[in-house]
């Protein structure tokens, strides 16, 4: 039943023996379906591009037509994308990803209390901590691989957990978490005479809070969507993903692999960070709770319940769970009572008691039920789904595209 | 001197628990090749069997106190007192340890169901999936957890005659150190759950197959021995292992919901460190992991080193990994990939 997940495509094995150069040539028979052709590869990102733009208009109908949460639905989409570069890609599972998004959070705090309310500057700089943080875990933790590389990530994000908890609370503040306050010092913008001592993060003199904010993380939003595009198509992307059919015969090959996994985790370290950085940039405000591991645990069930390995899979995961997070914890049983109130009296309460320990502070259950339900039912996540039904419909005319879903 | 003994003594009984975790943890990974992150929830789950036995127990009937006689007071006697006196009283407060009684069918039957409802569909496949489906099983069990028992922790209390504290010093022949009595009860109890599994794994023709299934698990089925259903057990067993150790955690750290959590990423740590599917090695690294943990809160090493204590067992297992990949006493074989 694994099969679409851990092999992504039986075409690959086709192309493995090739040498880089002849991998290079993009329309080579052996990598049909896995590497598209640009066209369509832009047509894509062009909707892509569109629906997240639009996302105030379409998703107002559920009730998600507001910033705050367009917001989260964009930066955890980069979080994901860029968990899906090392996971999706190559194979490797980190169970520590959070560790970067907090990093990247950090950074982004300091930047704007000693140099300036930009936003550009703090994710910039965002980017690179995490970076180099994931330079520094992935370099000692890509010695390992399976259940041990998870591990070992694991034990780095809890080690920086545990440590911004307490020897590095000078830097991260500890339990009351990093804020921007109107005493910080600000370098730049009191250089330029630009503070007004509000403490709102700007873009350039425009104030990213409310549909401003959500704007600018839309456009990196697809930013990062179209880069990780750009990877999956290029060699090195290739070589992420021959890595997680067979690693062993890269090795006999005579390729090294871990370059390519170290360059991939650091990538999706960046990722991490920026998406870490923007959460910054939405709510000036860093606190170690975004390394805990459940926070790593989040964004893998993100990019399995959208569809790993897959390139629109992580962002519509992100989404999907960010909204039902936000109305599944903001259900109480009044609004239960008024949700069943056109059944008969009997039936409504019985109805209440049976969901009220999913919604509200019970949010987790339904989390858990649904990591079970989807890596149970659906390994392929959203996307493998919407693959299996679209198949139905394509079988007679023998495409090749459902081929991957036929291991079923 | 006396601080180092102290804190040896400390370490002993956290790493009980770890090894006691980290000795599930690998039977079930030697013998099923099941990766379970719910390990920690078994424990979490075997604490609450302790609370819910002695809720059990101190079921009571209000009466009027006739002690207060300014206004109406009333307290709470359970009704094991009311009906045989000082045995029913006796009964209450060693409810921590009768509560083994129960826990012992209770976590069995939740390792069966465990394993024959949802781990045996995970066999074929990627450890990946067995890591996210047993991680999301662990976050269901804790929040079925929270929804009954509420989310603060929950004081237990030991056995009257066992919460003073005894004279090690004595023993020693050092100078005078006392400590707590229940954590060495503690200790002597893990220590004799790990014998009572290794003289089971050893000693009994089950544990013989258990063991030949470890290493061979094709051979031992070609053999016509109904593997599936002897590892079924193994679980269960583990299972058991796991909440017992919950069951007896109980007076030394309050349980609440994300106990499970906490224990559970320290037990992966220790299985690793002591060699993945290596039982020796994850009872020697449970102990030695839970010594070094109390030795580095000294304050003299924290002076040293600030933060070491919060750190330490994540830093050696990466050391461990990194010069000795397999673990301390992992096999060759086991996990290579």
């Amino acid at each position: 039943m694994s099969q679409s997940v851990m092999t992504p495509d039986k075409n690959m094995s086709k192309g493995m023996g090739r040498s880089p150069a002849e991998s290079q040539a993009p329309k080579g028979e052996g990598l049909r379906g896995f590497m598209s052709s640009s066209r369509s590869d832009y047509l894509m990102l062009a909707i892509f591009a569109l629906a997240v733009l639009t996302m105030p208009i379409w998703l107002a109908p559920i009730g998600a037509g507001y910033p705050d949460i367009l917001q989260k639905f964009a930066i955890f989409g980069i979080f994901a994308l860029g968990f899906n570069i090392l996971f999706g890609f190559s194979g490797y599972l980190s169970f520590g990803h959070a560790a970067f998004l907090g990093t990247g959070s950090y950074a982004a705090v300091w930047m704007f209390k000693l140099l300036s309310m930009n936003a550009v500057i703090a994710l910039v700089f965002a980017i690179v901590v995490a970076g180099v943080f994931a330079l520094f875990i992935g370099y000692v933790s890509l010695r390992r691989s399976g259940i041990y590389f998870s591990i070992l990530t694991l034990a780095f994000a809890q080690m920086s957990y545990n440590l911004a908890y307490s020897v590095l609370t000078p830097i991260t503040n500890g339990e009351t978490g990093l804020q921007v306050a109107g005493s910080d010092p600000r370098v730049l913008d009191r250089m330029f005479g630009g503070t007004d001592g509000r403490g709102v993060p700007d873009f350039f003199g425009m104030e990213l809070q409310g549909w401003p904010g959500f704007y600018f993380c839309a456009i990196l939003l697809i930013l990062a969507f179209f880069v990780t595009m750009r990877i999956r198509n290029s060699t090195f992307g290739l070589m992420l993903f021959a890595i997680k059919s067979n690693q062993n015969r890269m090795n006999y090959t005579g390729f090294a692999t871990r370059p390519y996994l170290l360059a991939a985790f650091v990538i999706s370290g960046m990722y991490a960070g920026l998406a870490g950085g923007l959460l910054a940039v939405t709510d000036p405000l860093a606190g170690a709770d975004r390394m805990q591991w459940t926070a790593s645990g989040e964004v893998v069930l993100m990019t399995i319940l959208g569809g790993v390995g897959t390139l629109l899979g992580p962002v519509i995961g992100a989404a999907v769970m960010k909204y039902l997070e936000q109305i599944f914890s903001s259900f109480n049983e009044g609004v239960l009572n008024r949700a069943f109130d056109f059944m008969p009296a009997g039936l409504q309460d019985f109805m209440v008691t049976i969901i009220s320990p999913f919604v509200g502070d019970g949010w987790h259950l339904t989390l858990g039920l649904m990591f079970m339900l989807v890596v149970i039912f659906l390994p392929g996540g959203i996307m493998e789904g919407v693959r299996r039904v679209s198949g139905r419909f394509r079988r007679d005319r023998g495409d090749s595209s459902t081929r991957s879903s036929a291991g079923h | 001197m006396d601080a180092i003994i102290l804190q040896i003594l400390n370490g002993l009984d956290k790493g009980g628990a770890y090894a006691l975790i980290a000795l599930g943890l690998t039977l079930i990974f030697g013998t099923l090749g099941v990766v379970n992150f719910a390990h920690g929830a078994l424990f979490m789950l075997g604490a609450f069997c302790a609370v819910a036995f002695s809720r059990l127990l101190t079921i009571s009937e209000r009466v009027r106190d006739e002690s207060v006689t300014f206004f109406e007071a009333y307290k709470e006697i359970p009704y094991l007192t009311l009906w045989y006196g000082d045995t029913g009283q006796t009964i209450v407060d060693w409810a921590v340890p009768l509560s083994i009684v129960l826990a012992i069918p209770v976590m069995v039957l939740i390792g069966f169901a465990m394993e024959r409802g949802l781990i045996r569909f995970f066999y074929k496949r990627s450890h990946a999936e067995q890591i996210l489906v047993t991680f999301g099983l662990a976050i269901v069990l804790q929040e079925i957890v929270k929804y009954f028992f509420g989310a603060n922790p929950i004081p237990m209390t030991a056995p009257p005659a066992l919460a003073g504290s005894a004279d090690i010093g004595a023993l020693l022949g050092a100078s005078n150190i006392s400590y707590p009595m229940w954590r060495i009860v503690y200790f002597l109890f893990s220590l004799s759950i790990i014998g009572l599994v290794f003289a089971f794994l050893q000693m009994t023709t089950f544990g013989m197959v258990v063991r030949a299934g470890m290493a061979d698990r094709e051979t031992v089925g070609l053999l016509g021995i109904n593997i599936g259903r002897k590892f079924t057990i193994v679980f269960g067993i583990a299972s058991a292992v796991a909440g017992l150790a919950g069951v007896m955690y109980t007076p030394i750290l309050a349980p609440n919901y994300h106990l499970g959590m906490d224990f559970l990423v320290l037990s992966f740590v220790v299985v690793v460190v002591g060699g993945m599917g290596s039982l020796p090695g994850a009872v020697l690294a449970g102990f030695l992991l839970g010594i070094l943990q109390s030795l580095a809160s000294m304050t003299e090493i924290k002076a040293i080193v600030p933060g070491i204590d919060q750190i330490i067992i994540y830093l050696v297992a990466v050391v461990v990994l990194l010069v000795r990949p397999r673990g301390l006493m992992g096999r060759r074989g086991v996990m290579e990939a």
